[in-house]
């Protein structure tokens, strides 16, 4: 019961007026900063961190994580909307939102992904006020050969879904790979594959490429099918958050499976981007509704969103608690405990009591106000989508290109991005799929690190692979799922 | 162009599906060969404490090479799917380019004259010429977006946007 | 939103106050001026410049303000090169680590300090040598011993980057001691801490800040500080131990030493008064108490120089930085 009364010591410390009022302007800036993409998560609270340096250090990481909580929220609205996902973990999310929004149903859309964000978070909260010491340390257990076999179970559980050509699906994973490879190899600290070209060694970023493919390439098919998006006549009701939340009890065992998912590589700490794929790879094939995925079932925006908050905030566990960044935000929340003086590690929790229980209490009100803000906006995010065609495109392919401005401070990666555009566009008019490709590109680099390193560090024995119970059992598992498709088919056949 | 021409000559495939198959795959050869050869010259085997840098790089475009080569092979039989339906026709073509050669323009001119008085002249002339609105209202909206951005990003966040390598209007204000 | 108008509405009134009197005088900034960072978010570099940004504001040492940018790519090739490319312009300024020397090097990338205006040392960065706390080695002599014993390549030592400073102090480190260790790059300074007190490496050289946490919880021990004096800062740490406790490497029988560089540049062909600008704003940003704080908490050492005692340091770094990587084979082939 001691953390029941640390956390209500936790919220006197939040609800002072003062860190209320920080609390509702950190959710909005998140919003702002969630719905720009390039500007949101990482990039964007680390640009906000010195205004928080006149403050004391609970009210402004009360403030930081409020704007983490409303990044998280905000990213999903331009996934939904415009097929733009400002973040990693909200590739996913597009795979049946914007076709939702684009048979009118952006508003339960919407209220699927904030409630799904919230739930997700709030079992996340949950979770790290009562098992927080327990869980920490199996972050410990983490080393080369297990990262590896995260991301090879992210892969093997999102393989095999498409419909299409396999071959294509080949290509286009593989060239999501190539890209990934482009730039600097980590491991030996040489540039590689920039054709002697500076403005490669950057690499190819995943935001350049998803602001392209997805954001400018659904603008040229739009332009395609005449000048109008196809949910322009879309019915705004403000009852739609209600209507919304009667559907969603429905799916508890998705929602269920996706906390998991999500706490669980949080903790490990894989990160919200390989939970929100791996959590929509498993929705897809244990849901009955399976074979629609892609074609706007809600199941396929509570799946990756609840996992990437659930992940996204478990995320924040391992850094205060070990002082390791789960994510990039979380990296940058990290610097800004130690620009106050605070050092994260084991020893916060004994000695910063004020302010870990002030931090969680506001992950539960932020959570809250998060929550109520972003759906009573859902309406008004929702009627965007009736600004006519010809005001709304410039307007998005200005902030496409901002974005990927801001990416790198780069105007050639703004060209970049126009690429991309025209790709997507001849990729999905070729059937080429997508989702694969960006996956690879995303969680590629990372792959191939690991496996190096663990390859290093055992000296060449493959055995690493399978050298303890957590590491085997993650593989194995992996291997199940690859193989999953290939049994199916062959008892189809029998 | 009124609708009815448009029907008569916007119709006709500037390309079928067959063709652009062809042509995808190719390119997919083409990239899947220049990145082997540099990555089996950044060393593509495996030393002594692991692959080398070209290792993967190098058997990750070996199967690019093989998917293409079977995509290309299938796309000559025509057996991709509708193989003969149009792959864009000459009027959406044009639909596409009255987007696209504007954005490229517009990239240009971020590029030359900055991103705020770009972004202004962009979204108004957009408005005025696709969604035929008049002129006050195009520009009025094109510039207080500008206006807006920049407030956002260079006075509140403090992120600086690209400023004009060959002239940078902003320095008129005297900002 | 208060703190911004606050800020603005203060600079207003000393501008106006001020204005007409200093600006016979010395040269000062007249637009915002950008720190580049050649680094990531989250990282030393771009911390310590994200704090500077911070204590500019918040003491008004500056009308104009310092707006941080990261240019990482390459290295941090990304970002001396937009310095070197900037020639004259003021209004640009560069934190540096140790890619000033190891990048150039390294990827042959067509740069130099001597192609920036030195403006002023901010401090040392440290290196400690840390084994896990369960590992019955107590000296620095004791681990190297051990290692030398299991034989090469076989004690994994962690650290971040490639060919950059934890490698080089490896290098070095095997050197002085003739064993070989087995160096495994990983993301970051936190990520090396962690992974040792998961007993997935045997060492690392990670800075004071970025293992002090698991020091004080118990599950880390330093054994000895890559530098020619001890950390001055007497402060107790953990229940027995203050900075200041631990031995330096030549002490502890290992003779290594290795610092690195926290240091400002400027683009080439800048005036002599817009230098002394910069070196008088940062020797008032040293003065600040946060930043004396972040000193302490990160066990720096608080070094500082500028002008041509500032150049002749970096000449002698770069020299030792060649010297290092020429003999670990780190050296850029000339590109044919």
């Amino acid at each position: 019961m001691e953390e029941i009364n640390a956390l209500f010591h936790g919220f006197s410390v939040a609800l002072s007026p003062f860190n209320l009022m920080l609390m509702f302007i950190g959710v909005i800036l998140g919003v702002i900063i969630g719905v720009l993409p390039g500007l949101g998560g990482a990039n964007g609270i680390a640009i906000l961190l010195p205004l928080t340096f006149t403050m004391p250090p609970t009210s402004a990481i009360i403030m930081l994580s409020c704007i983490y909580w409303g990044a998280l929220f905000g990213g999903a609205i331009t996934s939904i909307l415009f097929n733009i996902p400002g973040e990693p973990w909200s590739v996913a999310t597009t795979f049946d939102g914007y076709p939702m929004a684009q048979q009118g149903r952006a508003g339960e859309a919407l209220t699927a992904a904030f409630t799904s964000s919230f739930i997700g978070a709030f079992v996340a909260v949950v979770m790290i006020t009562f098992l927080a010491p327990l869980i920490a340390k199996f972050a410990l257990k983490f080393g080369s050969p297990e990262f590896f076999s995260v991301y090879f179970l992210t892969f093997c559980s999102f393989i095999g879904m498409g419909k299409g050509s396999p071959w294509k699906t080949l290509a286009a994973m593989m060239f999501g790979f190539a890209l990934a490879s482009v730039g600097m190899d980590s491991m030996t600290g040489q540039q590689r594959l920039n054709f002697g070209s500076m403005e490669l060694v950057r690499g190819f970023d995943f935001l350049i490429a998803v602001i392209g493919l997805f954001g400018i390439g659904e603008i040229l098919i739009s332009m395609e099918e005449g000048l109008s998006f196809s949910g322009s006549s879309a019915r705004i009701d403000p009852k739609v958050v209600i209507a919304t939340w009667k559907k969603l009890p429905k799916y508890w065992m998705t929602s269920l499976r996706s906390c998991l998912v999500g706490c669980w590589m949080g903790i490990t700490p894989g990160g919200a981007t390989p939970a929100s794929f791996m959590s929509y790879g498993l929705a897809k094939r244990m849901s009955r509704d399976g074979e629609k995925f892609g074609t706007g079932q809600v199941e396929g925006v509570i799946a990756p969103e609840t996992a990437a908050h659930a992940a996204g905030t478990s995320a924040l566990l391992p850094m205060l608690s070990l002082g390791i960044p789960g994510s990039p935000t979380a990296a940058v929340l990290l610097g800004g405990l130690l620009i106050w003086g605070l050092q994260p590690g084991p020893l916060l929790f004994v000695e910063k009591k004020d302010f870990v229980w002030g931090l969680i209490a506001s992950m539960y009100l932020g959570n809250i106000a998060g929550l109520i803000i972003v759906l009573t906006c859902v309406p008004l995010f929702a009627a965007i989508l009736r600004i006519p065609f010809s005001i709304i495109a410039p307007v998005i392919i200005v902030i496409c290109v901002i974005g990927a401005y801001t990416v790198h401070s780069a105007i050639f990666e703004v060209w970049l991005m126009l690429a991309f555009g025209v790709i997507g566009y001849v990729f999905k008019k070729l059937d080429y799929p997508m989702a694969p490709m960006v996956l690879a590109l995303v969680l590629g680099k990372g792959a191939e690190d690991s496996f190096r390193n663990a390859i290093k560090g055992s000296q060449g024995d493959f055995s690493v692979f399978f050298a303890n119970g957590l590491v085997g059992s993650i593989m194995t598992l992996g291997l199940v799922m690859l193989l999953w498709p290939l049994v199916n088919k062959l008892r189809g056949k029998a | 162009m009124k609708p009815e021409q448009e029907a008569e000559t916007g119709d006709r495939p500037v390309a079928t599906n067959r063709t652009m198959e062809i042509v995808v795959a190719g390119l997919f050869l083409l990239f899947g060969l220049t990145f082997c050869i540099a990555s089996y010259q950044l060393g593509s085997g495996w030393s002594d404490d692991g692959p080398q840098s070209g290792y993967f790089p190098f058997y990750i475009n070996v199967i690019i090479l093989i998917a293409s080569a079977v995509t290309l092979a299938q796309a000559i039989m025509g057996k991709t799917s509708r193989p003969r339906d149009a792959f864009v026709s000459v009027g959406q073509l044009r639909q596409i380019m009255a987007v696209l050669l504007p954005a490229a323009l517009y990239v240009l001119g971020v590029q030359l004259f900055g991103i705020y008085l770009s972004s202004a002249v962009y979204i108004t002339l957009f408005m005025v010429w696709l969604g035929k609105y008049s002129w006050g209202k195009s520009a009025a909206l094109g510039i207080s977006i500008s206006v807006a951005v920049y407030f956002m990003f260079e006075v509140w966040f403090k992120v600086s946007l690209h400023k004009g390598s060959w002239f940078d209007p902003l320095s008129l204000f005297g900002l | 939103m208060k703190c911004i108008l606050r800020v603005v509405l203060q600079a207003a009134v000393v501008f106006s106050i001020t204005g007409q009197m200093v600006s016979a005088a010395a040269w000062e900034p007249t637009k915002p001026v950008e720190f580049v960072i050649p680094a990531g978010t989250g990282g030393g570099a771009d911390q310590m410049a994200r704090l500077i940004q911070g204590i500019v504001a918040k003491h008004n040492l500056m009308k104009q303000s310092l707006i941080p940018v990261n240019k990482s790519a390459g290295a941090g090739a990304e970002g001396f090169l937009a310095v070197k490319d900037a020639k004259g312009d003021p209004h640009k300024i560069i934190i540096t680590l140790s890619n000033l020397f190891t990048t150039p090097l390294a990827q042959g990338t067509p740069f130099s300090w001597r192609d920036m205006t030195p403006v002023s040392m901010l401090a040392l960065d440290q290196f400690v040598l840390w084994v896990n706390a369960e590992t019955p080695y107590k000296t620095a002599k004791e681990y190297v011993e051990a290692a030398k014993k299991a034989g090469p390549n076989k004690m994994k030592m962690g650290g971040t980057g490639s060919k950059q400073e934890d490698q080089i102090l490896t290098v070095s480190l095997e050197k002085a001691t003739g064993t070989k260790f087995n160096y495994l790059p990983l993301k970051g300074g936190g990520d090396v801490a962690v992974q040792l007190v998961g007993k997935h490496i045997d060492s690392t050289v990670n800075n004071p800040i970025e293992a002090i946490a698991q020091w004080r919880a118990g599950t880390l021990r330093p054994l000895c500080v890559f530098d020619d004096t001890r950390m001055p800062y007497k402060t107790k740490i953990t229940a027995t131990m203050s900075w200041y406790d631990i031995p330096t490497c030549s002490e502890a029988g290992v003779p290594t030493d290795y610092v690195m560089l926290r240091g400002i540049f400027m683009p080439p062909g800048v005036a002599q008064d817009q230098v002394n600008f910069y070196v008088d704003l940062f020797k008032k940003v040293r003065e600040t108490p946060e930043w004396k704080k972040f000193m302490e908490d990160g066990a720096f050492n608080q070094t500082s120089m500028s002008g041509k005692e500032y150049a002749a340091w970096v000449e002698k770094n770069e020299n030792l930085h060649r010297e290092l990587m020429k003999e670990a084979g780190f050296l850029a082939k000339p590109k044919p």
